[in-house]
């Protein structure tokens, strides 16, 4: 019996290799469906974009580089599908250098993924070195750091972009974001300039966000694949992050049961009283 | 004079700033506007000097030959690289006409670094199952609650955790989020904010001055 508690804590990693493969590939094959509870301070960003007013400008700024598509790139598209379906306006920025082409690349394919048109219907002001410092001065005016959009066209050349000049002119700014940039739109931004912020955050950096959700400095959190799944699911558009979750359910149990036999072995082996 | 020089503009500049915060008045938000713009040259600048200095460091240990010298090689031909074909091609996607060339900065960036970036992290999730099983032991008290925590957490924040746990676990995981988590946070921003300010104060005033050199 004793042998068998130590090779509990003994098992190969090669095989919790292999088994978190399967686990990931099997949910993409078969289709599970799993109930999913919309939380509440999801329900509050997709309500505040929900009441704005039809036409009305939406800034949202991302920064995040294709090491975390997985998670960003559905909550941007799940943003994206609302504001439009909403007819909303959208001003999008990428303060983070490496993210710049990829948002670029997504922000075109849901353009022609809902017929919606370049500079009539959102605007990409594309990337300023010092992101602090081009939060500041866009409180001022967009055009301070932002004179010409991406492609070099003037910005009160594109339709939607006349009479907005700072802030005050969107009705809500909703970061998509996996940098410490983050903080930059609360402190710098919106305690600055007093707009209505929401954050679409990674998982990991979720729980760093949810004391500003308390003091109110932010509206609302999205945070990870689960928060863009949410959100997919109060779109009625269900898409990659619904389809990811169910995987991280499988991959999230595993890591659990490893985590058990590995201190069921731990005890169980005499290893405890040892290390003791 | 060297060093009241850099000491008087910091100071000047430091107490200019914080100063306009706390009057509306026309001057003060010209000034604030100034400052934003010189704030970003300045910047632009400190990206030319990472740039240098990385070059330095990694043609250094390029030349001789020390330890690790071949990602030293690789960092700078990729560096050079990039910085070439931000020249020589269209570096704007919208700008490709439908089935046009992108141009060597956006092959690289779709080719290369997306790939690379995203398979870097996908890693993670075997690396995160396999060192959870090795090292989350509940060795202690103070452990056993952090294994837990992490446990429910983990289970709460997934559709399956509802299932199996009839919905308690996600009960559990946005209580964990909610109090104690938003609890500790709160002292450790509040802490890192009143640490900011003091040492804000002294560079200010002239005594912190390792930002000069060291002293």
């Amino acid at each position: 019996m004793k042998k068998f508690f130590d090779r509990l804590i003994l098992i190969d990693r090669r095989v919790i290799f292999l088994l978190i493969s399967l686990s990931v590939i099997v949910p993409l094959l078969v289709k599970i469906e799993l109930p999913l509870e919309v939380t509440p301070e999801v329900r509050r960003v997709f309500e505040l974009v929900e009441s704005l007013p039809d036409g009305s400008r939406i800034l949202i700024p991302c920064e995040y580089a294709p090491d975390v598509m997985a998670e960003m790139e559905p909550m941007l598209y799940a943003i994206l599908r609302q504001c439009y379906r909403k007819n909303l306006k959208v001003i999008v920025t990428a303060l983070y250098p490496t993210g710049v082409n990829l948002i670029e690349k997504e922000l075109r394919y849901m353009a022609d993924q809902t017929g919606r048109k370049y500079g009539e219907d959102y605007t990409y002001l594309g990337y300023r070195p010092y992101p602090a410092a081009v939060i500041l001065s866009m409180g001022q005016d967009f055009r301070q750091s932002f004179a010409v959009d991406f492609y070099g066209t003037p910005l009160d050349s594109l339709p939607m972009m006349k009479g907005v000049k700072n802030y005050k002119d969107v009705g809500l700014v909703l970061t998509v974001n996996a940098t410490g940039g983050t903080e930059y739109w609360i402190i710098y931004g919106r305690e600055r300039y007093n707009f209505p912020l929401a954050i679409g955050v990674t998982a990991v950096m979720g729980a760093d966000y949810y004391n500003y959700l308390k003091t109110g400095q932010i509206v609302g959190i999205i945070p990870g694949l689960k928060g863009a799944a949410e959100y997919e699911k109060l779109i009625d558009h269900p898409e990659d992050a619904i389809r990811g979750m169910n995987i991280q359910s499988i991959v999230h149990l595993l890591i659990v049961v490893f985590v058990l036999i590995g201190n069921v072995g731990f005890f169980l082996s005499g290893q405890y009283r040892r290390k003791k | 004079m060297r060093r009241q020089l850099p000491l008087t503009i910091t100071f000047v500049t430091a107490f200019t700033l914080a100063v306009q915060y706390f009057i509306p008045h026309r001057t003060f938000e010209i000034l604030y506007e100034v400052s934003q713009v010189w704030l970003q040259i300045v910047g632009a600048f400190a990206m030319v000097l990472g740039i240098v200095s990385l070059w330095q460091l990694h043609w250094n240990k390029a030349r001789g030959r020390k330890p690790g010298w071949g990602y030293s090689v690789v960092t700078l031909v990729c560096l050079t690289a990039m910085i070439v074909f931000g020249f020589t091609g269209p570096t704007k996607l919208g700008e490709v006409k439908a089935g046009g060339w992108i141009g060597p900065f956006n092959w690289s960036y779709d080719n290369v670094l997306n790939p690379l970036s995203a398979t870097m992290f996908a890693l993670l999730a075997y690396f995160i199952a396999s060192a959870a099983y090795r090292a989350f032991r509940a060795r202690t008290a103070i452990a056993t609650i952090l294994l837990l925590s992490a446990v429910i957490v983990m289970l709460g924040r997934v559709p399956l955790g509802d299932v199996i746990s009839f919905g308690l676990f996600s009960k559990i995981a946005n209580w964990l989020l909610y109090v104690p988590n938003v609890a500790a946070k709160r002292a450790i921003v509040i802490g890192v904010g009143l640490g900011v300010a003091a040492m804000s104060l002294k560079v200010m005033l002239g005594i912190e001055r390792s930002y000069m050199g060291g002293e």
